[in-house]
């Protein structure tokens, strides 16, 4: 038999939060993040399965930046952002937020199994619905990356890992500067190779919705990619991508719903505002959006046709 | 615009184009007018009946097929009153039914939702 103080020694060895005495019990580690580890835990009250994030250690500032990342996605509620359900410390003393648990994987390893480039889009689009949403709200995601947005098993599309959003300042614009993030100017938040050049410089004032613009149009660029036997990139999505990874905030769009306004418009084959077609150019887009109509039109006339000639005939 | 009248746009449009393709029949040629007036007439008010079906079915594939059926069936009464071109006319106007339902349910906006 081990002794109480021989089990405390142990479980901290092996990291294995504490949960005794509270609703959860863990089933699995599920992965690893920055701030602490995800556990696949059991809620033994309604029975369900759900994501407990719990820090590594007991750290003051990280379980306020956990806490605060819980209340923050808390706040936003939408079908495309994971929910949270709970918050608090565990008998261990380390923090931890439940968050429903996504069966599926991250949009960096579900890439290959992503069907033609439509599918892709419209994972994309629901992406950065989710984000706009959170832009509305006055959230900044800060950290967008394929490995921040989740594919579950039956076709959700989930943005995750609001660790490092920020809040909107008071200045009330709505490509809003961030505040309340505890974060100075000078600190460099984000992933390389998905932040925004003004995050890369760690211009934390200058960090506002466009920043996220900037690592959605990253995530557009590697959806849209042309895989084998695919055509090439469209003029127009080319277009829309460029905008969005402009270096310059202010030529980017202003936020994720004015891009995903565009992808969507793309999709319906409508024109973009990021893209100024030639007449021949708009003939050819209409020519495909209503080709169905067009080939009937056309069926029409080529039977009245028919019909006459055999008649003279 | 609404599947009803966008029904009745499209189909009293494709009846009036449908009725000037008489003008290259000659025998019928000096009855052109009548022609284009009841072939549109039969166009709106097939155009109509789709319309009211689209907005009811919210089906592309049963509204092309009614399409067909109502637009042959008034296509057939033409052909029946004439007593021949059963196949010039009715082949035609069964396509027409066609490009109706598809532009009526494709195009069209069914009803508002109405407020609880």
């Amino acid at each position: 038999m081990l002794s109480d103080a021989a089990l405390d020694r142990l479980q901290t060895s092996l990291g294995t939060p504490d949960t005794s005495g509270t609703r959860y019990r863990i089933l699995r580690k599920a992965g690893e993040g920055g701030m602490g580890t995800v556990w696949e835990a059991e809620d033994t009250v309604l029975s369900r399965r759900v994501a407990l994030k719990v820090l590594a250690v007991e750290d003051e500032g990280g379980a306020a930046r956990l806490l605060r990342e819980a209340r923050i996605v808390a706040g936003l509620e939408h079908p495309g952002i994971v929910p949270v359900h709970d918050a608090g410390t565990l008998p261990d003393g380390r923090v931890f937020a439940a968050l429903k648990f996504v069966d599926g994987a991250p949009l960096s390893a579900a890439l290959p199994m992503l069907g033609g480039p439509a599918e892709r889009l419209r994972v994309f689009l629901r992406a950065a619905e989710a984000v706009a949403f959170a832009h509305a709200r006055g959230v900044v995601h800060r950290d967008l990356k394929p490995e921040n947005v989740m594919l579950g098993a039956f076709g959700e599309v989930l943005v995750v890992d609001w660790g490092v959003a920020a809040v909107r300042g008071d200045s009330g614009s709505r490509a809003f500067p961030v505040s309340g993030s505890g974060t100075k100017d000078g600190t460099v938040v984000g992933t390389p190779g998905w932040m925004a050049p003004e995050q890369e410089r760690g211009e934390i004032s200058r960090v506002d919705a466009r920043s996220d613009v900037f690592a959605l149009g990253r995530l557009l660029s590697v959806l849209a990619e042309p895989r084998p036997g695919e055509p090439g990139l469209d003029r127009r999505l080319a277009a829309i991508v460029a905008k969005a990874t402009a270096q310059e905030p202010e030529t980017r769009y202003e936020n994720a719903a004015a891009l995903a306004g565009d992808v969507a418009r793309h999709l319906e084959g409508e024109p973009v505002s990021a893209y100024r077609e030639g007449p021949v150019e708009r003939l050819a887009r209409l020519a495909v959006r209503h080709r169905v109509a067009l080939l009937l039109l056309l069926a029409y006339l080529v039977t009245r046709a028919l019909v006459l000639f055999i008649r003279k005939n | 615009m609404s599947k009803v009248l966008l029904g009745f746009l499209v189909g009293g449009a494709l009846g009036v184009l449908d009725g000037m393709t008489s003008w290259f029949t000659p025998e019928v040629r000096p009855e052109i007018l009548q022609i284009i007036a009841g072939s549109t007439f039969k166009g709106l008010v097939a155009g109509l009946l789709i319309g009211l079906f689209a907005r009811r079915t919210n089906n592309m594939a049963l509204t092309l097929v009614f399409g067909v059926i109502v637009a042959g069936f008034f296509a057939y009464l033409v052909a029946a009153s004439m007593g021949k071109f059963y196949f010039e006319i009715m082949l035609p106007g069964a396509i027409v039914g066609l490009l109706t339902g598809y532009a009526t349910q494709r195009y069209g906006h069914g009803p508002s939702p109405r407020a609880a």
